[in-house]
């Protein structure tokens, strides 16, 4: 049974449709890459599964939970990264990560602080305030935040945007490691050669449908060129 | 794993609160506008006793509300800056707690600034301001103010124009708060019979009760999208 099901899922945004009735299984273990144009519903999509927007119609259920009626049960089961960081500027980075256990209602917080901190390599700036953080740094405390209650589920929406290719290196690496715990990852990017390496299936949406569902293909690129008609970058394709 | 309601409301109001001791953004934005607009005020109302009498709770709520209109933009910017509100929203939490919490932080910070005005504007004004009943219409105002303008904030606060927009939809909404505030303070420093105040504390107390359930409700449905 999948641990995450997504039924004839559609989402509106007044009259512009989104998501056109999204059908998606999600395996435990699995690691997803959701790909697409922007505004293509990725985003969407990643916020629907979080349960920080309703759908206009459908439904998702994560572990036997469904949205929205058991929401809290769900959002336990989730770690959230987006391109933007989720961590306050004028706290530090435990005092962050504190901040986050508290809502999260964890025993051995002090604990899972120090393990979170050295899992993305930011022991020794504990203390410093995140407003001295350099952007990589930044998004190494967010997947710590993300990742603080040990989630099942980790949705990475777009986390490499504005990373350079050492940060990038190191957020590519703290991924592989979750995968390896058998978390189920589900990542948006723009990056294909990034979400083939990272990522063992692939979801392509089309026009807010899903274009393509599937094992990763030997050469994604032309699987996502075939479907899109161009490179994954900042093309915009009409939803009507 | 879900959190406690008031576990989770005073763990965002401590956040808030040691947010602002390392910046202190809120508190020295809103105390400089107070002061600069009391001692504005102090020199334009050269008036005798009883009319500066008159006129001082009028200052004080203008001052006050003004303060608080700052301040719940900023904070409410601190949850936007780097989407916060969606890390708030994805933890287990009743939405409302985030309400409460987000008020008890909105209020203190908004008492901070008005508390000392009395005796600022006892000097200023010579009239005593500090009464045990003065004390009470400004916890009061002042909570009816930020209990409507949390939710107002959190409504704005996605939208471009959010600055000009709060004070926009919020002062329509507190006004019957701010009259009777208005009302109660000045019948209080003209050392009215508590007969000619004491009605406007209860409507002030049942306003600030109508007010703070509306909010509690509805917050969860605004955060919805």
């Amino acid at each position: 049974m999948p641990l995450i099901e997504v039924r004839k899922l559609v989402k509106a945004y007044g009259m512009q449709p989104v998501l056109r009735g999204i059908d998606l299984d999600i395996e435990r273990g699995q690691s997803v890459a959701l790909l697409g144009v922007n505004g293509g519903g990725k985003s969407t999509l990643i916020r629907l599964i979080a349960g920080l927007t309703p759908p206009t119609s459908g439904t998702i259920t994560i572990g036997g939970w469904s949205l929205p009626r058991e929401a809290d049960a769900i959002r336990a089961q989730i770690g959230l990264v987006a391109h933007r960081t989720l961590i306050y500027d004028n706290l530090s980075a435990r005092e962050n990560l504190r901040f986050f256990g508290q809502l999260y209602n964890l025993s051995d917080l002090d604990a899972r602080i120090g393990e979170g901190l050295a899992r993305v390599g930011l022991a020794k700036r504990a203390d410093d305030m995140t407003r001295n953080f350099s952007r990589g740094m930044q998004q190494r405390l967010a997947i710590a935040r993300a990742l603080l209650h040990d989630p099942p589920v980790l949705l990475l929406d777009e986390p490499y945007t504005g990373l350079d290719v050492e940060a990038a290196a190191i957020l590519d690496q703290i991924v592989l490691t979750a995968r390896a715990e058998g978390r189920i990852i589900l990542l948006t990017t723009h990056e294909i050669e990034r979400a083939a390496r990272l990522t063992d299936k692939v979801v392509i949406l089309v026009k807010g449908r899903i274009g393509y569902e599937g094992a990763m293909p030997t050469d994604l690129m032309a699987t996502y060129r075939a479907l899109i008609g161009g490179e994954p970058t900042e093309t915009s394709l009409p939803l009507s | 794993m879900k959190t406690g309601f008031f576990k989770a409301a005073f763990a965002i109001a401590a956040k808030d609160f040691r947010a602002e001791l390392r910046s202190r953004e809120l508190i020295s934005s809103m105390g400089l506008f107070v002061l600069l607009s009391v001692l504005i005020f102090s020199f334009a109302l050269e008036l005798n006793r009883q009319a500066r009498a008159e006129a001082i709770g009028g200052v004080l709520w203008v001052t006050v509300v003004y303060a608080s209109i700052l301040g719940l933009n900023r904070s409410m910017a601190m949850e936007r800056e780097q989407g916060n509100f969606e890390a708030l929203l994805i933890a287990p939490i009743d939405r409302s707690a985030i309400y409460i919490g987000k008020l008890i932080g909105n209020t203190a910070f908004t008492l901070a600034v008005a508390l000392p005005l009395m005796p600022l504007m006892t000097i200023l004004y010579n009239v005593a301001t500090i009464t045990p009943e003065v004390i009470v219409v400004i916890l009061l105002g002042t909570f009816g103010v930020t209990v409507i303008g949390t939710l107002l904030a959190a409504m704005t606060v996605q939208t471009r124009s959010r600055e000009t927009l709060l004070p926009i939809i919020m002062l329509p909404i507190v006004l019957p708060s701010l009259l009777a505030a208005v009302r109660a303070t000045n019948a209080i420093l003209s050392r009215a019979p508590a007969a000619q105040w004491s009605d406007w504390i209860v409507i002030l107390v049942v306003l600030d009760i109508i007010y703070f359930a509306l909010c509690l409700v509805t917050f969860r449905f605004v955060m919805e999208e």
